[in-house]
């Protein structure tokens, strides 16, 4: 039957019903600021939105957006390639060219559509992509469009990655491979200098996903690849502007010539309305603040190390080192909703992951950091945590024990869900992706 | 077919520690229906295969892939000069 694959979700929404538990597309009422607001009904700080610097809330930002407003309207209508190029569009694609020292950039109505618009169109039949295992689901669906060979390499691993380019023998040098700069579910970072080395080894392509690093890393915010040094060897540098730039929106920049001629064969960029000119000018005026504020970054940092800190004096299990995204793993579902639901009602908003959206088969609290935090927030949703603890919902039997379960062959589920291939016939389609969006 | 066979071999050898119920391994055995594979754990095996037979699998053929049998033909075409 047409719908029988949706029985095993609606199942598991059942069971969240019954536990009385709301992870998934909880309501929020109000944003009272960057990082609090009244979700469901509860005043909680806001601890799962990738908000990084807090700029969605920022008064600059938003006055940009406002001014924009009366004078371009409430919509482009239109796409790119039809009537929806304004001269904010333009002037926003001039200065990530120009932010990362790029002669060309493409802008996206979103990061999604950046991402797979990119992977889909740079590979063809006929080429490979090599992408890692833990890749964001937007870099599995553009692979699957693409039509290419689509080979995964064990997550974070520049050597089982040269070990695939070798096998590709003369093919490798128009290989495609993609990684990305902080990993979204465990916030772990990608071993860029390492990877590009392989990249250079075998001449192949290199394109890297800064969505959850532009604004965290680098000495001027461009993200990993600029903190690693090895921005020479990333021919196309792609992110969104939903995380540190508080908006909505994807980019592509690149040296390579051709980008103008790419841009014009993107079905992600061709068929979709571009973004609205308040949201482009906020962009605009966020990725300013970036450029001129590097203390929004330390303070990013030393509330990731506080958080991280905290957490793992208290037992619970959690990445080895502090990143602006910090998960706590569970092995037992059931704990792991009900923790969510014991956070929120004490006051704290996360995100739960589970798989196949998570990397392994575990279940993540996933939170993240802001610069916006104040260090009595980040003790506050440390505090939190213990109070999972003292309830006896994490830190015993339901708590993931080893470190082992982070990294690894453990991203099959995502290939399931992301490319709807036979290894998600187990879990349904795309069972549970919810959270994937981070 | 001899190296079909071997590569037949080689997936019984390596969905044995995935055999949680020790059903009997066949071509026909469905990864999913049959064996209960977690699409994670198909991913595994397929690392397993990946290594033993120094080859990269693509993940465009898995949609055509439901049982081992099926597998382990998908493997041969990639891989058809295997000793085994």
């Amino acid at each position: 039957m047409l719908l029988d694959k949706f029985d095993a979700m609606a199942r598991f929404q059942a069971e969240l019903a019954a536990l009385q538990a709301t992870p998934f597309g909880a309501v929020t009422e109000r944003i009272l600021s960057a990082t609090e607001g009244i979700v469901e009904g509860r005043k909680a700080i806001l601890a799962g939105t990738n908000n990084y610097l807090g700029l969605s809330w920022d008064e600059r930002c938003i006055a940009a957006a406002e001014a924009a407003l009366p004078q371009w309207g409430t919509g482009t209508t239109g796409s790119r390639l039809a009537n929806g190029s304004f001269a904010e569009h333009v002037q926003l694609e001039r200065e990530i060219a120009e932010f990362y020292g790029a002669p060309h950039a493409i802008c996206f109505s979103t990061g999604y559509s950046a991402l797979m618009g990119m992977c889909a169109t740079l590979a063809g039949p006929g080429d490979a992509i090599l992408l890692d295992a833990d890749s964001h689901a937007s870099i599995y669906a553009g692979a699957q469009q693409s039509g290419a060979d689509i080979i995964r390499f064990r997550h974070n691993d520049a050597a089982d990655l040269a070990k695939r380019l070798r096998r590709l023998g003369d093919k490798a040098k128009d290989a495609l491979v993609v990684a990305e700069g902080i990993y979204s579910m465990l916030g772990d970072l990608a071993p860029l200098r390492d990877i590009a080395a392989v990249k250079r080894e075998y001449g192949a392509w290199l394109l890297i996903d800064e969505a959850h690093s532009l604004g965290v890393l680098g000495e001027r915010g461009r993200g990993a690849a600029e903190a690693a040094g090895i921005e020479e060897d990333a021919d196309f540098i792609a992110g969104t502007f939903s995380k540190s730039l508080g908006t909505i929106g994807g980019f592509c920049a690149s040296r390579c010539p051709q980008l103008e001629a790419i841009r014009f064969c993107i079905r992600a960029y061709i068929f979709t309305a571009s973004s609205s000119p308040p949201v482009v000018a906020a962009t605009r005026r966020a990725l300013r603040i970036i450029r001129e504020e590097p203390q929004l970054r330390a303070a990013l940092w030393d509330n990731a190390r506080r958080l991280h800190r905290g957490l793992a004096e208290l037992g619970l299990q959690v990445g080895p080192a502090a990143s602006p995204v910090v998960a706590v793993e569970f092995t037992e579902r059931e704990a792991a909703i009900k923790s969510w639901q014991h956070l929120l009602d004490s006051g704290v908003y996360v995100n739960l992951v589970v798989p196949p959206a998570s990397p392994s088969s575990n279940f993540l609290l996933r939170n993240s950091v802001s610069a916006a935090h104040s260090p009595e927030q980040i003790d506050a949703i440390i505090k939190g945590y213990a109070g999972l603890i003292a309830a006896g919902l994490a830190g015993g039997a339901g708590a993931a024990s080893s470190a082992a379960a982070n990294t690894g062959a453990a991203a099959g589920d995502n290939i399931g869900a992301k490319t709807g291939t036979a290894a998600s016939k187990s879990t349904g389609k795309a069972a549970a992706s919810n959270s994937a969006g981070g | 077919m001899a190296d079909y066979a071997a590569h037949l071999e080689f997936l019984y050898h390596a969905l044995g520690e995935l055999n949680r119920n020790q059903i009997p391994l066949a071509e026909t055995t469905d990864l999913v229906a049959d064996l209960g594979l977690t699409s994670l754990e198909v991913m595994e095996c397929i690392e397993k295969v990946e290594d033993r037979f120094d080859i990269s699998i693509p993940l465009n053929i898995l949609p055509d892939v439901n049982t081992i049998g099926e597998l382990a033909k998908k493997v041969h075409e990639l891989n058809p000069d295997a000793a085994g």
